[in-house]
């Protein structure tokens, strides 16, 4: 690992200055944020991110980890622990596609460590990015090519690539988050604000940006706006091992039904794109029709339709489907 | 620096790089937590970290000054008497190598401190941040089961 130097932040707005050169989710940032090091201190062992300062933004926990659940609506404080929030009975009852998100990622360990601000930020898994030497990677280093195009790409994705990167969002919980229409709330020096979360990661382009933060801003907390829809919400993660893997295809859905009649469907897909993907052709397809295996198939077609397969990962879109066709049959008979 | 361990205040001079893991092994001379994987991937180097189980591997030494973190050398009662669930781990054979085993016995106990160790299909689901190369499962299975009765039973 490199040298840096490290500095503790006791509130936003000096963790906000302190990393004023945090960058947009670049690897060649020359500052990072440390919350829980799950991602930053694993990519920095293997010579991939390389800050030369880190700002440890821990003393922050105590006022930004709270979990709040109110009538308009969920927030919960960016620092907040994945294991905390993934056990808190109101999140489990009312927003459940959430806490199984939580609930089925990464391991108990990593769960006590882990925290939401720096979930939603973690790296691609891509081999290729994590191992620098290889040379051809466009989001470690910007028009260097992309070795998984032509290399081993069966965990890669296939929904919102292009010909610069085709690395797989890994997360869980963004995918539950796009799919309740989520916000972020961000502080920093230059003041605070609020976005839709689904502005926070940056489509297929330049893969080496890859957030829409300015630079030294930081993630704050998450609001996920209360709706009908909430309870009857579920996360479904398909992947190579029963525990303790990261998804190969994933969907959160959550419904709004009047009798058998969808009034509303929000679908989110993970372990198939480029970053937290939201079906809204699939959840539109949907709207104001019964959910059967016939509609739901449909819609699954749909969400899937633009698919791009690069030889190992051509079994992606069918797994897809039918991830996303259990996941709304399953939620169709949850209790609202 | 200065790292609580299990307990006492040890001062150690350290480059800030280090993790955790090897400032408790290399430096304090701790070397019941163990490196397997040295990236988050194996759970051998578990310790607690004001009460949770974490992996000190992925912990930067000098961000948890002002912390407990207990490790396994810590676990048995001052009278060197063996903490439950290692008694269980030796009465039912939940290791061959040994290698992972301190870090399952220190993620273990904070399974059942939890109250995740109710049953076998959930001791299997929280305890799979372990892994064995030695395939001890079904015994270590069995071993949490036994300790958690007797630390039910305090
Ligand atoms: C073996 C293993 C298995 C895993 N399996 C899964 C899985 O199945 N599913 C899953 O979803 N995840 C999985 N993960 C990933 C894990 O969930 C993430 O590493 C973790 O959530 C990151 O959070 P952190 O607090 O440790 O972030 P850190 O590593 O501290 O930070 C990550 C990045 O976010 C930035 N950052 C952190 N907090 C903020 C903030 N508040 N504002 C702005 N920037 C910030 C940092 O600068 C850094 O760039 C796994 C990880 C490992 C090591
Ligand atoms: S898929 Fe993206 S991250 Fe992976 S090698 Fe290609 S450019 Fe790099
Ligand atoms: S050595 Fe820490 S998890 Fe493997
Ligand atoms: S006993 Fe050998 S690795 Fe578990």
């Amino acid at each position: 690992m490199r040298p840096f130097a490290y500095e503790t932040a006791a509130d936003v707005a000096s963790a906000s200055r302190f990393g004023r050169e945090a960058g947009q989710g670049q690897t060649d940032a020359p500052t990072q944020f440390l919350a829980g090091g799950t991602t930053l201190i694993d990519l920095m062992k293997l010579d991939v991110l390389r800050p030369q300062r880190l700002v440890d933004i821990n003393p922050l926990v105590a006022r930004h980890s709270e979990i709040e659940v109110g009538p308009d609506g969920l927030r919960i404080g960016a620092l907040a622990k994945m294991s905390a929030v993934a056990a808190h009975p109101e999140v489990l009852a009312t927003y459940p596609a959430l806490a199984q998100s939580l609930q089925l990622a990464a391991s108990p360990q990593l769960r006590n460590m882990a925290t939401l601000g720096g979930n939603v930020l973690q790296r691609t898994r891509c081999t290729y990015y994590r191992d620098p030497s290889w040379t051809a990677c466009n989001k470690r280093q910007p028009g260097s090519g992309c070795a998984a195009l032509e290399g081993v790409n069966r965990n890669h994705a296939v929904l919102g690539v292009d010909e610069n990167c085709i690395a797989q969002y890994p997360g869980d919980l963004g995918v539950a988050l796009i799919a309740l229409g989520a916000e972020v709330e961000l502080g920093g020096a230059a003041g605070a604000r609020r976005i839709p979360f689904a502005e926070l990661h940056r489509p297929a382009g330049k893969p080496h940006v890859e957030t829409t933060l300015k630079s030294g801003e930081l993630i704050t907390a998450f609001r996920v706006p209360a709706g009908p829809w909430t309870r009857r919400s579920l996360y479904l993660k398909v992947r190579d091992r029963a525990s303790y893997e990261f998804a190969i295809a994933s969907a959160a859905v959550a419904l709004d039904m009047d009798g058998e009649v969808v009034r509303q469907a929000r679908i989110g897909l993970g372990g198939l794109a480029y970053r937290p993907w939201r079906a809204e052709a699939a959840e539109a397809s949907l709207k104001g029709k019964p959910l059967t295996e016939e509609t739901a198939e449909a819609a699954a077609r749909e969400a899937l339709s633009g698919a791009i397969t690069h030889g190992h990962n051509a079994y992606k879109p069918e797994l897809g489907r039918r991830t996303m066709v259990r996941a709304l049959l399953a939620a169709k008979t949850m209790e609202a | 620096m200065v790292l609580n361990i299990n307990g006492r205040d040890q001062h150690l001079k350290v480059d800030v790089r280090t993790s955790l893991l090897d400032a408790l092994r290399e430096h304090l001379h701790l070397t019941g937590a163990k490196k397997g994987c040295d990236q988050g991937q194996c759970g051998a180097c578990t310790v607690h970290v004001d009460g949770k189980r974490e992996l000190s591997c992925l912990t930067l030494a000098v961000a948890v000054q002002g912390r407990k973190i207990n490790t396994i050398e810590g676990l048995a009662g001052a009278d060197g008497g063996l903490h439950p669930m290692q008694q269980a781990f030796i009465d039912h054979d939940g290791f061959q190598c040994g290698y992972c085993t301190p870090g399952q016995i220190m993620s273990a106990v904070a399974c059942v401190h939890e109250g995740n160790a109710r049953t076998d299909a959930d001791i299997r689901e929280y305890m799979s941040g372990n892994l064995c190369r030695c395939g001890a499962y079904p015994n270590i299975v069995a071993a949490i089961k036994q300790a958690r009765s007797s630390m039910e039973r305090g």
